[in-house]
This record gives structure tokens, sequence and C-alpha cells, in this order.
């Protein structure tokens, strides 16, 4: 059986702070994947590729098997709800905060049912249930800072990252949903068939971000594949 | 809907059709011929029942699963089955009473209201073998054989099996005396190996010492026969169940290996695959390269029978046949065969189509006046008039 690994991964800011820790773990893209229009990319590691694909993508690539791995940031997985798939490993990159924004004091309750503006459909309205709100949510694929400022909403959740974008919007951050990094995944087949290069992979991974390879802080049996 | 749209099917509703109803047919025949050289009889419980016995006491993951309408008879409300096995338990415990070991087997449609996984079916063709009245590991291993032996005989190459316990995870829950929202919360972690969140949520909990390394190592402990050593090592001093639990695990794998020396094992510890549906033991489940989810799984769930009267040890495996079929593509496309006869009165001719037929020949009649000649009609040979005898020759 074929022990080759495929993994997903999206352009953009997740990619760029990606490629240092893959590169340390000794998975060089033979092409830049940023410039490259290909999407599969070979690497210098034999065995492994790399797809390129939208950040979206991610968690449905792996979740099917066509990627064995993947990397998809926090976002990605809350929305997807990451059914079926591993997320072992929180590679502490492409940092960032899942939040409520809105023109200052827009959160108290309005006199109608509140509007949210998001690309986080499900995210937004799972948080806003936590809190025993039940929302109207908008689904929008871009400038969500637009939405409160013309009136299409209340409010919006969006990843903020520096918050300059509200700020030059005269928008403000009103309430933190999640802290946001990227997490590897793992298909589960491919964890349970492919154990030993996965799990060598988790801990060469594991090891360049710096992170503790298991939760319980030690390192047993995480390395045993390679 | 417009009268252009009216032949589409619902999402995730599929129907068979020629060839590939012709390879479901013939497999599911020789799937129960084999389930019947094993001992277990085929039971056919009925599409709808009442939603409280298709649903004894179980999680709400069947309860959203079971498409459900009124009674117009009795105002009370009937489910579409979404699973067989409690309609088979029901059977065991209250329809068959049997004191010594009852196998059972099934194979029919299930309906759910959503996918159980994605790309996939509504409508499942379920098939599957329970043996009830047994709570040794040994029957574990029977009904594991028999999965095996079920996908043989299916053509799925390369079959890995995947073993786990439900019992580790639940005396862990026990030993750290966490509460149900606690324990739902680590559940989901635990399901996903989310590593980094199952260290905060125990910390978040307060749970200390040997349960928590224990369930923070949970997610760990997978892999080859290596990972219950270390799974051994962290476990060896808590109660609940959790030491029982490894052994059974043991036990089970080495007489599967005995077994089947050549199916690889991967052991994992934090598979907790059914837990809130009724599974109460080993859970197992059989992957193969190149699907990336199971083709097939497993396990104990002893009791199920408890509400309808009688708690009885059962252990049981189910597949989803539709998906399987495929894997037995490339031996069951043979070229066509078949008999093109001239439509006739002759009486003869009539004696010799019944004779062909009964020695297993497709003989298909040529209709006067129609289109497509034998080759057409998926026929390699003609019946021909010679010498006032049919002769059978080739097209």
């Amino acid at each position: 059986m074929s022990l080759d690994l495929t993994i997903a991964v999206s352009k953009g800011r997740i990619l760029q702070e990606a490629l240092p820790l893959l590169a340390r773990a000794g998975i060089v893209p033979e092409e830049d994947p940023e410039r490259s229009r290909r999407l599969i990319l070979p690497t210098g590691r034999a065995g492994v590729r790399l797809v390129v694909i939208r950040a979206a993508d991610v968690p449905t690539y792996v979740q099917y098997g066509a990627a064995d791995l993947g990397i998809a940031g926090k976002d990605v997985l809350l929305e997807h709800g990451g059914a079926g798939l591993y997320e072992p490993l929180d590679l502490g990159i492409a940092r960032c905060r899942m939040m409520v924004a809105g023109l200052p004091g827009a959160t108290p309750a309005p006199p109608t049912r509140l509007r949210v503006a998001t690309k986080y459909v499900t995210t937004a309205r799972r948080h806003f249930a936590a809190q025993g709100r039940q929302v109207e949510t908008i689904k929008l694929y871009g400038s969500m800072e637009l939405a409160p400022l013309v009136g299409l909403a209340h409010c919006i959740v969006d990843l903020v990252d520096t918050g300059g974008t509200l700020k030059a919007n005269g928008l403000v951050p009103l309430e933190l949903i999640a802290e946001i990094s990227s997490r590897v995944i793992v298909n589960q087949a491919a964890m349970k068939m492919k154990h030993d290069p996965v799990k060598a992979l988790l801990a060469a991974l594991a090891d360049a971000a710096g992170v503790p390879a298991t939760a319980s802080g030690g390192r047993a049996g995480a390395g045993g594949g390679g | 809907m417009t009268d252009q749209d009216r032949w589409l099917l619902p999402e995730g509703i599929e129907e068979l059709l020629p060839p590939l109803s012709g390879r479901v047919e013939a497999l599911r025949r020789r799937l129960l011929d084999l389930y019947r050289g094993w001992g277990y009889e085929l039971v056919a419980p009925p599409l709808i029942e009442f939603v409280e016995s298709l649903l004894p006491g179980m999680g709400r993951d069947l309860d959203l699963q079971t498409v459900k309408l009124t009674d117009q008879l009795t105002g009370r409300l009937m489910g579409v089955r979404a699973d067989l096995t409690p309609q088979v338990a029901r059977i065991d415990a209250h329809r068959l009473r049997r004191e010594v070991p009852v196998r059972l087997c099934y194979l029919d449609r299930v309906l759910r209201t959503r996918p159980e996984a994605f790309g996939g079916s509504r409508s499942p063709l379920q098939v599957g073998a329970e043996l009830y009245g047994h709570a040794g590991v040994e029957s574990d291993v029977e009904i594991l054989c028999l999965m095996l032996e079920t996908l043989e005989l299916t053509g799925v190459p390369d079959v890995h099996v995947d073993l786990g316990h439900v019992g580790v995870y639940r005396g862990l829950v026990a030993a750290a005396g966490l509460d149900e929202a606690q324990e739902a919360a680590l559940f989901d972690a635990v399901q996903r190996k989310a590593l980094p969140e199952i260290d905060a949520l125990l910390t978040g909990f307060g749970v200390r010492g040997a349960a928590r390394e224990a369930l923070a190592g949970l997610a760990e402990w997978n892999g080859g026969g290596d990972c219950l050593d270390a799974a051994q090592a962290a476990l060896d001093g808590l109660r609940h169940g959790v030491p029982e639990a490894l052994a059974e695990l043991r036990a089970i794998a080495a007489a599967l290996s005995a077994r089947r020396p050549g199916v690889p094992l991967y052991f994992d510890l934090a598979e907790l695959r059914g837990y809130y549906h009724y599974q109460t033991g080993v859970v197992f489940a059989a992957f193969t390269p190149g699907s990336g989810r199971e083709v097939a799984r497993g396990g104990r769930y002893d009791g199920i029978g408890r509400v309808f009267g009688r708690a009885r040890a059962a252990t049981g495996f189910s597949a989803d046949l539709e998906p399987l079929v495929e894997w037995s593509a490339a031996a069951a496309d043979e070229p066509a065969r078949g008999i093109f006869a001239p439509w006739s009165d002759d009486a003869a001719l009539q004696t010799r189509v019944r004779e062909l037929r009964a020695a297993g020949e497709r003989v298909i009649w040529e209709l006067p006046g129609q289109t497509g000649d034998a080759a057409a009609m998926g026929c390699d040979r003609r019946l021909v008039a010679r010498g006032g005898r049919w002769l059978v020759e080739p097209v």
C-alpha cells in the first residue's frame, strides 16, 4: 500500500507562515506555491506533495480523504464543524481573533432582532445562541465592515488581526468569540492506515512549531514511527 | 418544481440501475448464504414502527436521524428506521426469547434525515450480523471474523481493522468525576483528537492526578500494539473497569491475530464510535486504502434489550452495502451472454427455450418488428431451425 502523503494548504498568510515550519520538517515545495499556477506541488521529500486550494476547502479535501493532512485556520474549522477530522496540532501561526464588531455601542439589544453580517454564519449563530439570543444572520463574502455603515446589519462577526480596517471605518471590536490560529488536521482513515508517516510528520511539525507534541506535555510515542 | 426537473430525486436518495442493481442482488445472495453457513438467521424487521421502540433510550443522534410521522390510526408518533440494530435487539429480547446464544443477520434499507457522513446516502442498504447472549470476548472475535469475511466476499482489498474500547473512556470520565456537560465537551475534543483543547478543558475542569494523565493521553494512544503498553502503564492503577477494558481489547486482538494473521490491526483508545448510541465495550471499524472513511463497523452493546424486557449481552457489525459493491466491480463485469429466440408458436421451440432457461441460460424472445438485433439485445447466440431441430448458434 502506498504511504505517500498529500497535504492540503491554502495560499496567503497561513501558507507564508507554514512554509518555514514545513521546511524545518523537511518539506520544501519544488516551486514557490504563491507564484506557481500548478495545483499539485511535489516537494523535496519523496512521497510528500502539497495541494494548493482555497482556505475554506481544506477541511473538505481532508474529510473526503483527497488529502491526508491539511493546514487550516481554526476559523474555518469552527465554521465547518470539523466532523470526521482529527485536529491534533495547533501550529500557533496566523494568529488573529474571531470577534463581534460594530459601531460603538451596537450590541445592546436593538428594538428588532439583531442582524449580523458575516462570512461565518454557523459560528455567529452559535455564539449568540450561547448568550440566549436568536439573531438574523446575513451571509456576505467580503467587506463586512461596510454592512453596519450602510444599515445592512447591526454588527458583524469577522476575523480581526490588527483592527486597522475596523478603525478606518469607525467600527470597534465588541466581543471576543475565539482566539484563532492554524491547526494541522488529519483524515481519520489516513491516521489509521498511514499511521507511522503521519505521526512522524506531526511530531516533526510540533517540533518545528515549538509546541509540545502531546497534551500531557511529554513526547511518548509521538516519534515512534519516525 | 417545474416540468423540466420532475425527474430529480431528493438529495442523498439513489436508485439502482443495471448493471449495478444486478451486482448488488448477486452480492446480497452470496452474503446471506455466507451468514447462513455461520448459523446466522435472517430477520426482516418492519420499515416503520413507533418511535419508542426504534429509540430504546439512546442518544439524540439516532433520534435526529429518524424520519417521523404521525400514525393516522392511533395518533402516536412513528419513525422510519434509521438503524436496524435496535429492531433486531427488540426481536431477540421480546419476540424470540431464547435462552441460548442467538445469531441474527439482516439486509435492508434504512432512511436517515441526513447522510451519516459527507456525501453519503440518506437511504443506505444496511447489512449486518448480531450475536446475542454471550458476554465474552469470543463472540466479539466471531463477529470481527464474520465482518472480515463479508468484506473479503465483497472484494474490498487490503482491509485494516481499527480497535478501541469505550470502557476506557467511560471509566476515566467516572474516575475524574465529570458531570454531563463537561463530559460532552470533552467527548467532542477527544473525538477530534484536539490535543490543545483537551488540555485546556481538563485544566478548566480542575481534573488532577492519574485520571488527568490518562484522559490527556487518550488521544495519543493510537497505533500498533505498543500504544497499548504505553496506555497500560498509565491506566493500571485506575479502577472503574479501565484495566479490565484494556485486558479485553488485548484478548480480542490476540485472538483475531491468531485467526487472521495477515490483517493489520490498529488501536485507538480515543475512538468512541457509537458511544452515545448504545456501545458498551469493544468498538471496531474496517478501513481500506482509497476510502476516506470506514467501510464497516461494529462493537459490543450489552443491555440494549433492557427496555424490551430482557437485557442480553450483544455484539455485532454492520456496513452499507452499496459503496461496497464498487469494490467488486472488476470481477463482476463479464460480457453479456444470452440467446435470442425468434417469436413462434412452434411447440419444439417452446420446449427448447424452457430447457435452456432451466439450465440457467438467459433466453430473450425476438418480438416481431422490434428495433435492434441479437447483439443490441445483449445476446451472443441465437436459436435457429436446422432440419426440424432448434440449434443454438453463435451470432
